[in-house]
């Protein structure tokens, strides 16, 4: 059996009023959110994995490793070489935050030293200045920090989180995000991370699994996933897609970065970093406007040869246009939202060239490969 | 104090050290099994062992008599050592004692386990710990203001008994004379100057009890987030 052959996850059953049918299939590494409203099950997903909650029909498989198969096997969760991340930092209030940070971690003694390090931990979660701290005396982004790193050093081969920021402040919540885009990068674990916070999938995650009453709607990797038309995201108000790119040049006398993606090049101001670096970039699909020629002089950073693969229709006047970057349309995917007029009046239709200019392209930091 | 009156206050402590101790033992597993277990016939457990705050005294001392006696499994215990009976023993009035305290020392840690709920063991189980390290790394520290206040209301409860270990003890000077006893034979004998002394001593210990079980609230309350 492969090591690398992902997570299969597949769940059936009610827990009271609620009947769920889970099937979620999630690649080795990198981090794929499960996302959804509440209320759509995403954590009894995350439970079942973990072997919290017990459903009968169930089959779970993690990197070639079973842990549950039917009624026949079932590994406690104690067996389970997984860390998990409540939505509420839930140290042990008994224990200094050393000690929640040890409770874990295997035994010293013992030849091999533990593939994740308790010094590496400690530096990543930023949590030197607290170890000596009760959890009572810590604030709610410390104690979700200390959390994460507790369940970092008990040796996880896969990650679950469950919501870890959203009973935080937008400050903690602003604190600990950094964080977690350094753990996603430095380690090569692979994590699912519930959510129903679209920006934290965006800064985040690399695959999406979307998530609907009780069932796995639709999966594959997150720019794929915003760009499909025949999907929700592209439809909602805030739709966007994110792409990974490179630093291709930084001009210190403008103060502007360059990224390279697949079919062309955005340009953002600041300097965002070195040369080769890589970035995500979010582009808003109420960003993006479309010209059928090469626009005149213009304070817009960004105009970019595309072409029109499909378009879905979001509302009577309004419709979300996918567009493949370059001349041939063969390039990464962004979406624009356009009103039905324009549409009309442009006279575009699928298939044809575009113009696409780009307002604004927010960057974070992304995993170096 | 003379030691008339030495030898029933030692008795007493003594026994209910004892008790105490058997208390916590037997309480603090039935407790858990009590407050985790989703049993639908646990309710009728813990009405079984509740029953000693409802039933009178006598009846309890009346069928523990009958169970410690010489046709008693009791009885069958004390032929392991060559005697008859555990009826007016001390090892009787432990057993007694025991019985009739039982609900008072696992309430308070019934309570504290259901209090604190199935997130700590679940984070324990996340965390590679087995159940029974989680028990005792997780659970055992968390519920520890309610095995205190058990030990302490099943101490005090013991050295508080009269009836059950006057009828599974008799009163015996020395072997099974405590001090509530004692103090009820001195009334009869017309004693009243030392049943007086007992008494008043009872009078302090109950108010020291009451007050401590107060601190360890407070200081529990304080110390938990």
């Amino acid at each position: 059996m492969s090591a690398a052959d992902g997570i299969d996850a597949r769940f059936a059953g009610r827990l009271g009023a609620f009947a769920f049918d889970f099937a979620l299939n999630a690649p080795p590494s990198g981090v794929t959110a499960l996302y959804g409203p509440s209320g759509c099950g995403k954590t009894t997903l995350l439970r079942c994995i973990a072997g919290l909650n017990r459903v009968r029909d169930g089959y779970c498989r993690v990197n070639g490793e079973l842990w549950q198969d039917g009624a026949r096997l079932f590994t406690p969760t104690h067996r389970r070489a997984l860390g998990y991340v409540f939505q509420e930092a839930s140290l042990f209030p008994h224990l200094s935050v050393k000690a929640n940070l040890g409770f874990g971690a295997p035994p010293a003694e013992g030849g091999s030293a533990p593939a994740i390090d308790w010094d590496e931990v400690v530096e990543l979660c930023g949590l030197e200045p607290l170890l000596d701290r009760a959890p009572r005396d810590l604030s709610g982004g410390e104690r979700q920090r200390v959390a994460l790193g507790r369940a970092l050093l008990s040796q996880p081969r896969l990650l679950l989180m469950d919501e870890p920021l959203s009973a935080l402040d937008d400050a903690a919540k602003a604190d600990i995000l950094p964080f977690l885009e350094r753990l996603r990068d430095r380690l090569s674990l692979p994590a699912l991370y519930v959510t129903h916070d679209m920006t934290e999938v965006e800064r985040l995650a690399d695959h999406l699994a979307l998530i609907d009453r009780g069932r796995v709607i639709a999966a594959g990797p997150l720019g794929q996933m915003q760009s499909d038309p025949a999907l929700p995201l592209a439809a909602a108000r805030g739709a966007a897609v994110t792409l990974t790119g490179k630093i291709a040049a930084v001009d210190e006398s403008y103060g502007l970065t360059t990224v390279a993606v697949a079919g062309g090049a955005f340009v953002a101001p600041g300097a965002l970093g070195p040369v080769g670096a890589r970035r995500r970039l979010r582009i808003l699909a109420g960003d993006v406007s479309l010209a059928p020629a090469p626009p005149g002089p213009s304070s817009i950073l960004n105009v970019l040869p595309a072409r029109v693969l499909s378009i879905r229709t979001v509302s009577a006047n309004e419709l979300v246009v996918v567009l493949g970057l370059g001349g041939d349309g063969a390039g990464d995917r962004i979406l624009a939202r356009v009103t039905r007029r324009s549409w009309e009046r442009l006279g575009l239709s699928e298939g044809v060239s575009v113009h696409a200019q780009v307002k604004g392209v927010a960057l974070s930091r992304d995993r170096e490969a | 104090m003379s030691p008339g009156l030495l030898q029933p206050v030692e008795l007493t402590i003594e026994l209910a050290t004892v008790a105490t101790l058997v208390l916590i033992v037997v309480a603090t597993p039935l407790a858990w099994w009590l407050a985790r277990s989703r049993a639908w016939w646990k309710e009728a457990i813990a009405a079984v062992v509740s029953l000693p705050i409802v039933l009178p005294p006598t009846v309890i001392g009346f069928y523990l008599l009958v169970a410690l006696g010489p046709h008693g499994p009791g009885g069958a215990i004390a032929r392991l050592w060559g005697a008859s009976t555990l009826a007016f023993t001390f090892g009787g009035l432990v057993v007694g004692s025991v019985v009739y305290s039982l609900p008072f020392v696992v309430q308070p840690i019934r309570n504290a386990f259901t209090a604190i709920g199935d997130r700590p063991l679940e984070v324990a189980a996340t965390l590679r710990a087995s159940p029974s390290r989680a028990f005792f790394a997780v659970a055992l520290p968390l519920a520890s203001p309610g095995l205190l206040t058990g030990a302490v209301l099943g101490f005090a409860h013991t050295v508080g008994e009269f009836g059950v270990v006057l009828m599974i003890g008799g009163a015996i000077p020395g072997h099974t004379a405590v001090v509530s006893t004692t103090i009820f034979d001195y009334v009869e004998t017309g004693e009243w100057g030392k049943a007086n002394g007992l008494a008043a001593g009872m009078v302090v210990f109950a108010f020291v009890v009451i007050l401590a079980m107060i601190a360890i609230e407070k200081r529990f309350a304080r110390g938990r987030p």
